[in-house]
């Protein structure tokens, strides 16, 4: 792997953030967010995914390992989803998931869960903007 | 025999006397042998738990526990809902909560488990047995001639949770005991309402209409006479008729700031209305007489009402 | 090798004004398996799709991703072109460099390297998906629908007016549900009998209608698009071919039983109709009530039947019918108020009455013709409380939702009382009142200038005092306690959902919220399905409703069934779950997380020798029930369950594609 790369914060570089966007929702409202061409900072990069009950916990230790700076899972608002309940065990998976981030020595402040509807661009764009300054007040480790 | 601990509460020894001698009477008729506890101190009601959450407590908690000292294996049982509403939550709460417990303990000096219950008279009279004792125990019926309001007060039944009461609206155990003499238990609405009695002297503005509703209600439905399972409720009941009959007569109290509302309180009302406790009537009816109650240190005249609905015969003591 | 194709959307200028298209598309021509990368102005147009299509042919690609808009705009217009080429339509993935670039970012060289990093990821997840084939399930084209109060009746006159064939399921010995026993409905005040038993003649009469009286759902097997339902007959005790509701029956019968449908005004005999107007208008004996079925004696209705009809040894029956879509309208019940309200009296006045019970007193084929009276001695009320909100948002009565109709019902009802006694005085005790609905608010409007008084709060509780009934509450206007001294006191109660609905629609594999109000797909865009596919919901199971939103929602629901119906055979979204039985150790995590029950172990034979044949728990899936969330994924232990177009392989490439 290229070490270059994955430095980028340290070498004044900016920082990459990993989405994991559930289908239904928070990927509409990121839609959303650019139909109404909101700005917020470059830096995250979406995963599409059907439901955020489908994101294994493993996706987020691998892109950790890979060199990302921060990683963010965001699905329909409990009760709302797609599936009925599959964002209740994203709830109970990421409530988990801290604990083990620290474990590995990551710091928990790198991980972030949030619930975005289809029509909360601006709440979009405002937890991407805000984990976006988070994640760089952190550095690289 | 059935054995209680028992609670007599400071009322007992002042202002209910003429309850306390039904009470000595009735119960050594129908063989439950209350068994004082040592040393009881007042529970606090009305003015200690308003000061000191802990005071409120540990007051109650003091006899209960040289109760459970004394004798482990007996129920509590006292004649006061004011006391029992205290005995009966500080059971509640020492059982549910250690803290509470811990505190108390401390407090006391001594330990408390909260392992028996906390009863009142209603639930003593309301066991099957104890019910055929009192049949058993009857020598004159009020000949379905003596038509009764029983009031439970507020804190015999509530709060709930803690009482564990299955009915807070309609309680019937103390009709039931009343029918077993022979009176006519009316279905009344004021059944659980608070009459005040607590908060006379530090609300009175709020507390004193209470009395004179309950009053009104009981007398509109029909009863001759209010029963009642609590000194201080009886006490009140009685001392207020004076005054809320004085009200009525000089204006009418309920006519109310609404003037829509097709309401309401209570038309001038004429004459008292005798307050009895539940051991009192079962005393009159298990053949006492009113010289022996003492029925003439009621603040209300019993008069002739229950004289009337009696008849009297040669074993029992001539009523009035 | 891969031979992935790369195409670069334009979109006109919406993305080239921001991204350098040219250096994505350079960029993505240096990536591991791609063949060619072009970019073009449009590639969502007819000459874009074509230049793609020929690319496929001139340049062998097998695999495509297209970086343009969202997928969600434009993955099934790719999808579909490319079923004209050679490559598996599912071997598709689209980067969204519009509205996740070119829309948000300002800065060209930020956008086009978040640009190029989102081909990388598309191009790494391209190179493992999978080919997939939508399979198809042929439809059994006839419907169900479960209840026949006045939804029921819509969803199902409708979809037979589409020429569907449809089974109506009641379990009442009649169709009609609450509405037939409704007086007038506000706010126009027309009579509820008068535009709801027509339709239920038309019912009877539609050709392509069946009706089920006295039925009750026992089981359902199957899914979306072939529902075998075992229906149970109960045991009607009358020939109901041969019956012709002459009613010499129901005069003879010596049983007198408290009538459910006046609400316990008036009693009905054993062999009864629910109501004269009923429909099928043939009576059925009343098993538990019948003198001949409980003691063996009487026996007087099978005298007296000129027919015949009379059979006592008649049995519930059970027997299977398939269907391909499902309504259910399971309707709505009154919460019993006397069982909550001790303060009210729990049911020991009998003039506290809830508001169904009045619709009966007021209803001109009602007990009393019509005539509002008290149920304890007759007399005329002359003061009347209406108390809302008797059980409903009321959290610690166990209900915490709002009726909806009962705001206008209460309206309705103190318009009544006051037109029908003169003099009558009505006083309303309101938490808020509620008139969302077309000429509702000028329905209460009027009842308030009629001399309704409206009082704003509860009524703490009720009690006699000289035969009257003194309602206590708070006027939270004036901050005072008051006292009504009431003839009558009508309780306007909550409404619930019906009494075994949430069982019925487990077996449907449609699911009920925590109030037991079963659940729609979404609450705003999907309101007449159910997570169960082929299971559409119509009325008050849903939620409580008023009658025109009943009937619109039914009609809503027939549509969708429609639909459903008018097809042949129905596609299935081959994005699911598969499970690698080699990998599978059948410890069942995944099967209770589903929420569609589409997963469950089955016994599979893993050797047999001469001497031993081993057999292990394996998951399988059920294709017609997945909807493919993929949360048992996530539980499965040893990685055997995975998802079709979202395998965990694809997902951990796509990461590792952004730091390569």
């Amino acid at each position: 792997m290229d070490v270059a790369n994955r430095t980028n914060t340290a070498a004044g570089g900016e920082p990459k953030i990993l989405a994991f966007c559930c289908n239904w929702c928070t990927y509409t409202g990121a839609d959303l967010a650019g139909l109404n061409r909101m700005k917020y900072p470059a830096n995250v990069r979406v995963v599409r995914v059907p439901c955020s009950g489908r994101v294994n916990p493993q996706f987020i230790l691998r892109a950790f390992a890979r060199g990302a700076d921060g990683v963010v899972v965001c699905g329909c608002h409990p009760g709302d989803c797609h599936y009925a309940t599959g964002n209740f065990f994203t709830r109970r998976r990421f409530m988990l998931m801290r604990g083990l981030l620290e474990f590995n020595g990551i710091d928990p402040r790198r991980f972030h869960a949030r619930w975005i509807s289809g029509s909360e661009a601006a709440k979009f764009r405002d937890f991407v903007s805000e984990v976006c300054a988070i994640v760089k007040g952190l550095g690289h480790e | 025999m059935i054995r209680y601990a028992y609670f007599p509460g400071c009322a007992s020894e002042s202002t209910a006397l003429s309850t306390t001698l039904a009470n000595e009477f009735v119960f050594g008729r129908i063989g439950v042998d209350l068994i004082e506890i040592k040393d009881w101190n007042c529970c606090g009601a009305t003015s200690a738990h308003v000061l000191s959450e802990a005071l409120g407590l540990a007051l109650p908690a003091r006899a209960l526990a040289r109760a459970e000292a004394d004798w482990p294996e007996l129920d509590v049982v006292t004649g006061c809902a004011s006391c029992y509403a205290r005995l009966k939550l500080t059971n509640h709460r020492v059982r549910q909560d250690g803290g509470t417990r811990y505190m108390v303990e401390k407090i006391l000096g001594r330990p408390y488990a909260a392992k028996r219950e906390v009863l009142n008279f209603l639930d003593v009279l309301s066991r099957d047995d104890v019910k055929a004792n009192i049949e058993e125990a009857l020598m004159r019926t009020f000949r379905g001639k003596l038509r009764v309001a029983c009031y439970y007060g507020c804190l015999n039944i509530r709060p709930c949770e803690v009482t564990g009461a299955k009915d807070r609206e309609n309680p019937v155990a103390m009709d039931e005991i009343a029918r077993l003499a022979g009176a006519v238990p009316v279905d009344w609405g004021y059944k659980t309402e608070c009459c005040g009695a607590a908060h006379q002297n530090d609300a009175a503005l709020e507390a004193r209409p209470l009395a004179g509703r309950i009053l009104h209600n009981a007398k509109e439905c029909g009863a001759d006479v209010l029963l009642t399972a609590c000194p201080m409720c009886q006490m009140n009941l009685e001392m207020r008729q004076a005054e809320y009959i004085r009200k009525n007569r000089d204006k009418a109290v309920g006519r109310q700031t609404f003037p829509l509302l097709d309401v309401v309180l209570p038309p001038p009302a004429g004459k008292t209305i005798p307050v009895l406790s539940i051991t009192e009537l079962l005393a009159i009816a298990m053949g006492a007489g009113g010289e022996r109650l003492r029925m003439d240190a009621h603040h209300v005249p019993v008069g002739r009402v229950i004289a009337d609905a009696l008849r009297d015969d040669a074993e029992t003591e001539v009523f009035l | 090798m891969s031979r992935i194709g790369v195409f670069v959307c334009h979109c006109g200028t919406n993305l080239a004004s921001v991204v350098d298209v040219e250096k994505v598309a350079a960029a993505a021509r240096e990536l591991p398996g791609v063949s060619y990368a072009a970019e073009y102005k449009y590639m969502c147009s007819e000459p874009g799709q074509q230049m793609i299509l020929d690319a496929i042919a001139e340049h062998g690609l097998k695999r495509i991703v297209i970086a343009s808009c969202s997928p969600r705009m434009h993955e099934t217009t790719f999808r579909k072109m490319l079923k004209k080429s050679g490559v598996n339509e599912y071997l598709l993935e689209i980067a969204n460099i519009r509205e996740q670039v070119s829309w948000v970012h300002t800065d060209s060289g930020v956008a086009t390297e978040k640009a190029v990093d989102l081909v990388r990821m598309a191009v790494a997840k391209v190179a493992k998906d999978e080919p997939l084939k939508a399979s198809s399930i042929p439809i059994t084209k006839r419907a169900l629908v479960v209840g026949g109060g006045i939804a029921g009746i819509q969803a199902a006159l409708d979809i037979a007016d589409a020429g569907h064939e449809v089974w109506l399921l009641e379990r009442e010995p009649s169709i009609g549900g609450r509405m037939v026993m409704l007086d007038k409905t506000f706010p126009t005040l027309d009579c509820s009998a008068c535009i709801s038993t027509p339709k239920m003649v038309d019912m009877s009469a539609h050709p392509n209608i069946k009706l089920l009286t006295s039925c009750e759902v026992a089981a359902v097997r199957g899914y979306i698009g072939n529902f075998t339902v075992t229906i149970r007959q109960k045991a009607k005790y009358v020939n109901q071919d041969i019956c012709t509701g002459c009613g010499n029956c129901e005069e003879k019968c010596p049983v007198k039983v408290k009538s459910d449908f006046n609400k316990g005004l008036s009693d009905r005999p054993a062999i009864y109709r629910l109501f004269p107007q009923a429909v099928p208008a043939k009576p059925v004996i009343d098993r538990a009530h019948c003198l001949k079925l409980t003691k063996d004696r009487c026996g007087l209705c099978e005298k007296v039947c000129p027919l015949g009809c009379i059979d006592y040894a008649d049995e519930d029956r059970e027997y299977d019918e398939t269907f391909g879509a499902v309504v259910l309208a399971t309707g709505y019940g009154l919460c019993d108020w006397t069982a909550m309200y001790d303060e009210y009296g729990a049911g020991r006045f009998a003039d506290v009455i809830d508001g169904l019970a009045f619709e009966r007193l007021v209803n001109a084929s009602g007990p009393t013709e019509g005539h509002i009276v008290r149920p304890s001695d007759g007399a005329e009320p002359k003061t009347v409380v209406l108390v809302k909100c008797v059980g409903s948002r009321d959290p610690k009565k166990g209900k915490p939702w709002c009726s909806r109709a009962c705001c206008m019902y209460a309206a309705k009802h103190a318009h009544q009382i006051l037109e029908k006694i003169p003099g009558a005085r009505v006083f309303v005790f309101y938490i808020d009142v509620r008139t969302p609905g077309k000429n509702y608010e000028e329905f209460y409007d009027q009842t308030r200038k009629d001399g309704a008084v409206y009082v704003r709060g509860r009524v703490s509780r009720i009690y006699k005092e000289g035969g009257r009934l003194i309602c206590q509450g708070e006027d939270s206007l004036l901050g005072k306690q008051v006292r009504v001294a009431a003839d009558l006191v009508v309780l306007e109660t909550a409404m619930e959902p019906a009494a075994g609905a949430r069982e019925t629609a487990a077996l449907f594999g449609a699911s009920a919220d925590a109030n037991g109000w079963l659940q729609e797909a979404h609450p705003k865009l999907r309101p007449v399905e159910t997570q169960a596919g082929g299971v559409f919901l119509a009325g008050t199971c849903q939620g409580p409703k008023d009658i025109p939103d009943t009937v619109a929602q039914a009609s809503g629901a027939a549509a969708k069934a429609i639909g459903l119906l008018n097809k042949d055979e129905m596609e299935t979204s081959p994005m699911i779950v598969a499970v690698d039985e080699a990998k599978c150790s059948g410890c069942g995590a995944c099967v209770d997380i589903c929420p569609f029950g589409a997963l469950s172990l089955e016994i599979l034979t893993a050797r047999e020798g001469r001497w031993e044949r081993a057999e292990r728990f394996v998951c399988k899936v059920n294709a017609g029930l997945c909807q493919g969330c993929g949360a048992c994924t996530v539980a499965c232990r040893t990685g055997a369950i995975d998802l079709r177009g979202f395998r965990n392989v694809q997902i951990l490439e796509e990461i590792d594609a952004l730091w390569t």
